[in-house]
């Protein structure tokens, strides 16, 4: 049945790497190296061969990831040994330099690591908790399903449009060429298509209107437009018209909003990985670095 | 004066026309009678390039007329040019309308066009596509009205009218109203007929106003214009009187006229009245009216190769000769491994003579349906099959005995001796096997696939009361009394009637008076209590379970609602006696009341949940009741990365067969478009080369003789099936990472739609990655456990699980 990465198999993982990490603790307070604790002792040794062979086999998961085939457990299961026994990698690898800092290369892969398993920790924060937003945001519709219907209101508000002025038209046409969802990371992740204006609040809008005049935005003018046109030379079959184009326009708004709302979710569950998985190589470099200038340069 | 000939044959499709090359050939007296202008219409109907298989592959052609896998032209050319190389004596535009036997001896053959020809000899091969349906008013001859359409590109600009409420109607309108003005004309007030997407798509394009819909209504007349841009006018009689467009065409999609009435008015008579059923013929293809032969579809064989060794045969065997039936190689090499195998006929007599149910069909039927089955001869001791496996072939013994283990536990056996039949539980109700069936001594078995022994079933009447009856008697030993013998059980089967329901249909309902009991033969029921005004589920029932015991058992009021989830089949068990059986077997009562108890408790822990039901009615509103096995995705774990999607993509040649984000949702219980694998598979029902099987594990999925026909893909009411181009293979990691060839692992394949000439779109399916030792890719890629696959049984389970 179904249940979350952190509870797959009772926690197994999270014992597993509780386990770990008491016993590198208690090994850590028994065992007195004859002078500070660091990585040249024993102990510090072991931790270390430890911490690296962690930290090659939590990079196996991404080859793991793409053996569609592979039977080597569940990729859940990998998943979910994959955050454990990494979030234990913090406290072994400081046992294992014994909290020693400095501006070195050691310390360097340190820091790496720790952007490495924080970024890691935002990832399982944002697959913990955008799943279920997505899921409420959507309403069972799917994303395609939305583009279309947004494509469909376009296609009608236009036609409605035209019969109404041609000014109306090109205003229409306009905002229709304006809209835009999805684009670069910044605005996926904004989620930005315009919907902070209210376009069925006209009153407050009109209120408005000469406060924020300078503003840019997208939808502005079209509202202004169609607010003038209302307040001015519209017949009353116009108005009519014009009505159900700005009831139209508004459910295009609320879909479009959602639609950027969608993208600005599945955004957030894949950025995290382009900080994640490049640190990672770096990490894997620098702990190649930290081992060789370690025996090499002792 | 008619003219005479020694024999004619109505309809020139491949069994038709091999019989008048045959004729020919022999120099024989012959005519061909055909309605339409050109030869073999079926296949001249065919679209356009469409690639024809020639299936059996095993089997030999002995037509004088060319055939081998191709396209439609070169098969029909190839026929054209062997037809005026034999002088066929063919008359186009002879519709045959009646078929009598002339006082004189012979028959008197009516045509259409007011002509009447007699023969000796008839030979039918009009297949059972029969005559297209017209529009049945003045001017559907017009050549504005087509009745069929190759290419919807072809026209633009144009005002074209549909007639028709069927899927080759609505795809026909669909696919025109993107350049076209199109109408479609209903004789109903909806598109019920149809399949769900297609209904979807035309109402959708009705409401945008992208076609015109003209609800109960119906042509009156079409006139042909000479003046005026359009080339016609449609008259249509509408339920608010009259209505005139002009139009450019019209197309109307109105199906075929079965020739079952016009056969039987022939005098032909059919085994029973399923729409399935063929004539009976014998083994030289006669009918019961002496000298009136039926070859190819008609007569069961729907296969082109098939219709045209028939016709050669038939031929031969009117005028007198001996010929050694095509198949008879095949099948001697299927009896080679019978013990004291020496001839193919002694074998078949033999068979016939030892197992009973196979006795009253005929030497054509049975030569038919060995071919299809396999003889074994397993070892004494050797598994036939295993307990809960999947599989749905169906056994007859010829020779020797075998074991059945109904209890594993105190190792009771039972056994079956010749003559009589197993595996017919599996066959009918579409589940996994129910005993472990173990060979006796000298065991000769035949093995018949599913298929075939359907087939057979639904033409011989005989067959299906004998299995029935077994089937009564070996369930209620099975789930009730396995010490009880069937004298003891004779009473309980003599009351006992097969029911059948619908989907949704009420087996009986809370509070009534219990005075029987329903044992699930085919289907699933689901079990709901009306609570607060609102109908709770409270489990499901599967085939071989049984419901309303309790009502028996000492309450005498229902407890619950029994309800078919999809179309059921059940035994109905009379409650008198089998009270009576109860009161003769205490440990059956023991047993029952055990059963309540879980039930009872199971029933109110499904109470106490605040939406537990809620769930399971949303599964089963998706048809998850006739599932074997679902893929669910729960939408609060899924991260939507569609690893699921390129790990069955990856798995199986580049073809992602699930689509995660298309399919209802529900409290985040997501049914994405994936292969349900159901009981009785609806793509398996009219696959021509029969490359649908059930794994023994219980996937279902489509072998490689697929010939890319895409029945299976309209038969699935899920949509899970798709025609695809098998993609170009990809590089391995190596050359991918360095040297950049082709695309990388979980990425689509760049070019996808180019493919080798002549290469055809074949079904791709979900197999459950059968193949794979892990299981589902789909399921063991999830990073996150969105994906599971469960089965019916388990969702009361999953739904307690998901408060």
């Amino acid at each position: 049945m179904h249940d979350s990465i952190l509870t797959y198999a009772r926690s197994r993982y999270l014992w597993i790497a509780s386990a770990l990490s008491a016993a590198s603790l208690i090994a850590y307070n028994l065992y007195d190296p004859g002078g500070p604790p660091n990585g040249g002792t024993w102990l510090g040794y072991t931790l270390g061969t430890i911490g690296a062979l962690l930290i090659v086999w939590l990079m196996l998961f991404g080859m793991r990831k793409r053996r569609y085939g592979s039977h080597t457990g569940t990729l859940r299961g990998w998943l979910s040994a994959h955050i454990y026994l990494g979030t234990s990698l913090i406290l072994i690898v400081l046992l294992h330099a014994g909290f020693q800092f400095g501006w070195n290369i050691h310390t360097f892969a340190f820091v790496l690591m720790l952007f490495v398993i924080f970024s890691g920790f935002f990832g399982v924060y944002v697959y913990l908790r955008y799943p279920n937003l997505m899921t409420r945001n959507r309403e069972s519709a799917t994303r395609d399903a939305m583009l279309d219907e947004v494509a469909e209101i376009d296609q009608n508000a236009l036609a409605l449009a035209d019969g109404i002025d041609p000014k109306i038209h090109a205003i229409v046409l306009r905002s229709i060429q304006n809209t835009r969802l999805g684009g670069g990371v910044w605005t996926q992740l904004r989620a930005h298509d315009g919907s902070d204006i209210a376009l069925d609040s006209l009153h407050a809008a009109m209120a408005e209107r000469d406060k924020r005049a300078d503003m840019k935005t997208t939808e502005m003018p079209t509202m202004f437009a169609m607010v003038d046109f209302l307040a001015g030379r519209a017949t009353d079959k116009q108005g009519e018209a014009m009505r159900a184009l700005i009831d139209l326009i508004s459910r295009k708004k609320g879909l479009a909003t959602k639609v950027a709302r969608d993208i600005q979710y599945q955004a957030m569950m894949e950025i995290w990985l382009y900080i994640h998985v490049p640190l990672s190589f770096a990490l894997l470099a620098a702990l190649i670095a930290h081992i060789v200038s370690s025996f090499f340069y002792w | 004066m008619a003219e005479r000939f020694k024999i004619a044959i109505v309809g020139s499709g491949p069994g038709g026309l091999s019989a008048a090359a045959r004729a020919a050939e022999r120099g024989e007296s012959h005519v061909l009678l055909e309605a339409e202008p050109h030869l073999s219409n079926t296949i001249f109907r065919y679209q356009k390039g469409k690639f024809v298989m020639d299936e059996p592959g095993i089997l030999p052609l002995r037509a004088p007329v060319p055939f081998k896998a191709g396209s439609r032209e070169a098969i029909l050319d190839g026929w054209d040019e062997a037809a005026k190389r034999l002088k066929i004596n063919v008359r186009h535009k002879h519709e045959v309308s009646a078929i009598k036997q002339a006082s004189g001896g012979g028959f008197e053959l009516k045509c259409g066009n007011g002509q009447t020809i007699t023969a000796d000899f008839v030979v039918m091969g009009i297949g059972l596509q029969g005559n297209i349906r017209k529009l049945g008013c003045p001017g559907e001859d017009l050549p504005c009205v087509q009745y069929q359409l190759d290419d919807p590109d072809e026209y633009s600009g144009e005002t074209i009218v549909v007639v028709g409420a069927g899927d080759a109607a609505i795809e026909n309108a669909v696919a025109l109203a993107r350049q076209n003005n199109v109408v479609i004309v209903n004789r109903k007030d909806e598109f019920a007929r149809a399949k769900k997407g297609n209904e979807q798509a035309i109402l959708k394009a009705i409401e945008d106003g992208r076609i015109e819909c003209y609800y109960n209504s119906a042509p009156e007349r079409v006139d042909a214009l000479s003046v005026g841009r359009k080339k016609g006018r449609m008259i249509l009689n509408t339920a608010n009187g009259k209505a005139q467009i002009l139009i450019d065409r019209v197309i109307a999609r109105l199906g075929a006229t079965a020739p079952r009435a016009f056969v039987e008015g022939c005098g032909v008579t059919f085994p029973s009245k399923d729409p399935a059923a063929v004539p009976a013929i014998s083994a030289q293809y006669e009918s019961n009216v002496k000298g009136l032969y039926i070859v190819g579809a008609l007569g069961g064989y729907p296969l082109i190769k098939q219709a045209m060794n028939q016709g050669y045969e038939v031929i031969e065997y009117i005028l007198g000769h001996k010929v050694e039936p095509a198949d008879e190689p095949l099948l001697k090499a299927r009896f080679a491994k019978m013990p004291g195998f020496r001839t193919v006929d002694e074998a078949l007599a033999r068979i016939q003579k030892n197992v009973r149910l196979l006795a009253a069909i005929t030497p054509l039927q049975l030569r038919e349906f060995m071919l299809d089955s396999d003889i074994r001869t397993p070892k004494p001791g050797e598994t036939i099959f295993s307990r809960n496996d999947y599989t749905n072939t169906f056994f007859s013994i010829v020779e020797g005995e075998v074991q059945v283990v109904v209890d594993e536990a105190a190792n009771k056996r039972i056994a079956l001796r010749r003559g009589e039949f197993f595996g017919e539980m599996s066959l009918i109700s579409g589940r996994r096997r129910s005993a472990t069936v173990l060979a006796g001594a000298n065991c000769v078995l035949i093995e018949t696939p599913r298929r075939s022994m359907n087939r057979l079933i639904a033409s011989v009447e005989a067959i299906k009361r004998a299995i029935d009856e077994v089937f009564i008697l070996r369930v209620l030993q099975s789930r009730f009394a396995p010490e009880a013998s069937a004298d003891q059980l004779a009473d309980v089967v003599a009351a006992a009637r097969l029911e059948r329901f619908k989907a949704g249909d009420v087996l009986f309902n809370e509070g009534e008076v219990g005075d029987c009991l329903h044992l699930v033969r085919v289907g699933s029921l689901t079990i709901s209590r009306n609570i607060g005004g609102k109908d709770v589920v409270l489990s499901y029932v599967p085939a071989g379970n049984y419901v309303g015991e309790m009502a028996l058992m000492g309450e005498s009021r229902r407890s619950a609602t029994a309800r078919a989830a999809i179309a059921s089949e059940t035994v109905r068990l009379d409650g008198e006696s089998f009270k009576k059986l109860v009161n003769r077997i205490p440990v059956l009562r023991l047993r029952l009341q055990s059963e309540y108890r879980q039930r009872t408790a199971a029933n109110l822990a499904m109470q106490a949940l605040p939406s537990g039901g809620d769930v399971i009615s949303f599964l089963l509103a998706q048809g998850a009741g006739e599932a074997t096995d679902i893929l669910l995705i729960d939408e609060s774990l899924c991260v939507r990365c569609d690893n699921c999607e390129k790990a069955c993509a990856e798995t199986h040649g580049g073809t992602s067969r699930l689509d995660r984000e298309a399919g209802p949702t529900f409290a985040s219980v997501h049914v994405p478009t994936s292969c349900r694998h159901c009981e009785h598979p609806h793509c398996m029902k009219d696959c021509p080369p029969d490359a649908i099987h059930r794994a023994p594990n219980g996937e279902v999925f489509i072998a490689d003789n697929c010939i890319g026909c895409g029945n299976c893909e309209r038969n699935c009411p899920y949509g899970v099936i798709h025609m695809a181009y098998k993609p170009p293979k990809k590089p391995g990691l190596i050359q991918w990472l360095l040297l950049g060839r082709g695309s990388g692992p979980g990425e689509a394949p760049y070019d996808s739609h180019e493919h080798a000439a002549g290469e055809i779109k074949k079904a791709v399916k979900c197999d459950m990655c059968k193949d794979l030792s892990g299981g589902p890719a789909c399921v063991r890629s999830c990073p996150t456990g969105a994906a599971i696959r469960i089965s019916p049984e388990e969702f009361p389970a999953y739904a307690q699980s998901r408060r």
